[in-house]
């Protein structure tokens, strides 16, 4: 073990942590100001009080949050590797190490779908959850670097686990999105949006969204569940054994493809899709979380019971 | 209702062919996969024997009551239950039927040409004119064989389409999984599984006998077994020393194969293969290894006795019996490999490697129990009908008298667990799941689209239209044009 790489990795995902809360703070600023009343209200339209939204004002704060974000996601990436290269392995070897590689898919995911798409109003959000799982993992969950176990020691670690993060990141996403989807659609059906986030873009585009998201990323989860029964097969001697964690794997992958089939032969659209959308994703959350940490069986590498 | 309409009589045949249409229905399917995510969720809260019976017990303790209500739903062996098998019997005959019909269809489909070129393409999505004749026709073919698509030509227009694998990809996505289905019978059919604990320097011969539990597949039989031994020689096993985790477990072994003797290494990730059978390193403990005297000093019982790992520090639980002995003695023991005494708990082991290796147990006299018939653990004595001599405990080396005979604990040796699995299912399941993740990239990213060209006059109509609003459609056109400009 190399503590000195350890602690660097420390300081990496503390600056990290720094930048995501300048981001979130940014962004903050960006929501709020970005609304104004009209400077020559126009007093025969007796519409006084519809106000306006002035990007120009709150560009540069909004350009600096995803700035902040984009820096604070790659300082998070050199935690990730600094932890690695202090456990002289790749750094999936508990739930703190798992927790902010999560983070740093997470991130990284909005920020590639943000060179596609006009996603800056999530940031908000984004960069809240990111400093939530953060703070979550360096208090509650934090282990010092240490050995893998012997069932560990595998290149199926690399595969497996990295995939399935990147897959985490990528459902979660969709998950936002969706549930932004419910939230202003309820606003729609009663009026307008709220003036905030009038800039979100159509409920379309957001259904059509959190669709595309899952169907990128579905097979990739596929391939996860798969590399980990061929890991299982040669740690374990069987590739499925309905171990907790494999049934909510799979309990994941068949709700994904419910949601799937929903939407592509039945025609699933707008609410009933997004629910379905937050309901897969919930499976994949508790996976994670209820499995990890009051789970049994065999997937118990969490370190949350180590002294 | 009202009994005014008159249901024509179905007969068994209709009501067979109503049934196989209601359960191949996509309806039907989806509610069964949805039912099969749900059926799922108990084995994963509630203990399941064939992964933890040892739970399962403690469940029947806890709860008297509902335990046994339970295991009529068997809700300890879900995977395994008439209705989980239903369930899925149900989705992959839903399957068959709805993926089928559907493959025929998508062959046929796949060997005719493109529709026709629709009279009215103003109407369609991504339409365009341009000035052009004859010639842009032909340029317009050139784009369309380079880019792989297929043409239909019917005076002065083209009808262009792409995209077939996306409906191929779909197929062969459900036919994978039912390789995969097919790769879980095979291996449950044919394969076995076992486990067998084997102390270093014993050798393990592959016989029914040496195994502690074995499963067979339903159509196995134990003649099916492959002949073959292992000899643990050497178990090494690391522990990091700051937070006692185990850091690696190697078995060195001898084996022998139809003749061939082979050293070979085991680990945790690299099982040994022979033929189809795949032997896996799981578990580890220590063996005590004692000798009981009697009161005249003949040797009663020697040899190592195996011991049960309780925690990570590998404080072991066991039991010698010695039916030698007259009158009959039993050591209800534990093994603690690095020994120390704290005030609460009493005797611990703080390392699971053998720093200060000791002995705990008490004494016991009488009637074992071992001709009763009665199945017993090997790890416990029932001491009812027995005496208790006392309490004692020694070192490696040292020796320990009682009321009758003494116990000298001569050293210890570690033991693996085996676990011996022939699957011969699981290459049909990995290609299928090989198969699985190749269709579902292709149905889930190739773009079915249709692109039209019509020539009229010295007027080029070009339009297009894309099934499930694939994106991307409006740049390809957009280069199409551009090439026939």
């Amino acid at each position: 073990m190399n503590t000195t790489w350890a602690y660097t990795s420390n300081n990496f995902v503390y600056s990290a942590m720094a930048l995501f809360t300048l981001s979130f703070l940014a962004h903050a600023f960006e929501t709020a100001f970005a609304v104004r009343a009209p400077k020559n209200a126009d007093a025969t339209d007796g519409n006084l009080l519809k106000k306006t939204l002035d990007y120009k004002r709150t560009e540069r704060a909004a350009r600096l949050a995803t700035a902040f974000m984009a820096l604070g996601t790659a300082l998070l990436l050199a935690g990730i590797i600094s932890r690695g290269i202090s456990a002289g392995h790749a750094p999936w070897g508990n739930m703190y190490e798992f927790s902010i590689t999560g983070a740093f898919a997470f991130s990284l995911a909005y920020l590639a779908a943000l060179r596609k798409y006009d996603l800056r109003w999530l940031g908000l959000f984004i960069s809240f959850s990111v400093l939530l799982t953060l703070g979550t993992a360096i208090t509650l969950l934090y282990r010092n670097s240490a050995p893998l176990v012997p069932a560990l020691k595998s290149t199926w670690l690399i595969i497996h686990v990295s995939t399935a993060i990147i897959c985490g990141g990528i459902f979660l996403l969709a998950n936002v999105i969706a549930a932004a989807y419910l939230f202003l659609e309820r606003y729609e059906e009663s009026g307008a949006r709220p003036v905030w986030a009038l800039r979100i873009p159509s409920l379309e585009t957001l259904d059509q969204l959190s669709y595309r998201l899952v169907a990128f990323v579905f097979p990739l989860w596929t391939f996860s569940v798969i590399a980990g029964a061929i890991w299982a097969e040669s740690a374990w001697g069987r590739y499925w054994g309905w171990d907790p964690k494999e049934t909510w794997a799979f309990i994941t992958w068949v709700a994904y493809a419910v949601y799937l089939h929903a939407r592509v032969t039945v025609g699933w659209r707008g609410r009933r899709a997004a629910w379905l959308c937050i309901f897969a994703g919930s499976t994949f959350l508790f996976n994670y979380v209820y499995i990890n940490v009051w789970g049994t069986g065999k997937h118990t590498y969490s370190g949350l019971n180590q002294k | 209702m009202s009994n005014n309409v008159e249901i024509p009589e179905l007969g068994f045949i209709g009501l067979a062919r109503f049934a196989w249409r209601q359960l191949t229905s996509m309806r039907t399917a989806l509610i069964l996969l949805m039912m099969m995510g749900l059926a799922a969720i108990p084995g994963s809260i509630i203990p399941q024997r064939t992964s933890n019976p040892i739970a399962v017990r403690d469940f029947f303790d806890k709860h008297p009551g509902t335990a046994p209500f339970y295991d009529r739903l068997s809700l300890f062996d879900v995977y395994g239950s008439p209705w989980f098998s239903a369930i899925y019997i149900l989705l992959f005959i839903s399957l068959i039927g709805c993926v089928l019909p559907r493959a025929v269809e998508h062959f046929h489909a796949m060997r005719a040409l493109p529709p026709l070129t629709p009279k009215n393409l103003s109407r369609m999505e991504h339409y365009t004119t341009l000035s052009g004749g004859e010639e842009a026709l032909a340029s317009a073919r050139k784009w369309f064989k380079k880019n792989r698509f297929r043409v239909r030509e019917e005076d002065g227009s083209l009808s262009a389409e792409k995209g077939y694998l996306r409906e191929t990809g779909n197929l062969l996505f459900h036919l994978s999984l039912i390789f995969i289905l097919v790769g879980v019978s095979f291996g449950s059919l044919f394969g076995l599984q076992g486990e067998a604990i084997v102390n270093t320097g014993e050798r393990f011969v592959n016989v029914p006998t040496s195994y502690d539990t074995l499963t067979l597949g339903k159509l196995t039989k134990e003649s099916d077994l492959g002949q073959f031994t292992i000899t643990v020689n050497k178990f090494v096993a690391k522990y990091d020393p700051k937070t006692n985790m185990p850091q690696d477990y190697t078995a060195y072994v001898t084996t022998t194969d139809g003749g061939v003797s082979k050293k070979q290494v085991v680990k945790v990730n690299s099982p040994l293969t022979f033929g189809s059978t795949r032997v896996y390193l799981q578990a580890n403990g220590y063996s005590p290894i004692v000798t009981v005297r009697d009161s005249q000093g003949t040797i009663a019982f020697q040899g190592p006795v195996t011991f049960l790992p309780q925690d990570g520090n590998l404080r072991s639980i066991g039991a010698i019996k010695v039916p030698d002995a007259t009158p009959s003695v039993g050591f209800v023991a534990s093994f603690l490999p690095t020994f120390e005494r704290t005030k609460t708990m009493g005797g611990v082991s703080i390392y699971p490697e053998l720093l200060n290796p000791r002995l705990l147990f008490s004494v016991w006299s009488g009637d074992l129990g071992l001709d009763s018939g009665v199945p017993q653990s090997v790890y416990r004595i029932n001491t009812k009908k027995m005496k208790n001599l006392g309490l004692g405990s020694v070192g490696v080396g040292e020796t320990f008298a009682y009321q009758g005979g003494t116990i000298t604990l001569e050293g210890v040796t570690p033991w693996i667990n085996l676990q011996i699995v022939d699957d011969r299912g699981k290459g049909f399941t990995l290609f299928g799941g090989i198969l699985a993740i190749l269709g579902l990239i292709s149905s889930l990213y190739g773009r079915r689209r249709r692109i039209w060209v019509k020539v009229t006059g010295s007027q080029v109509e070009v339009a297009a239209l894309a099934k499930n609003n694939a994106p991307g459609l409006e740049a390809e056109v957009s280069r199409l044009v551009e090439s026939v400009k």
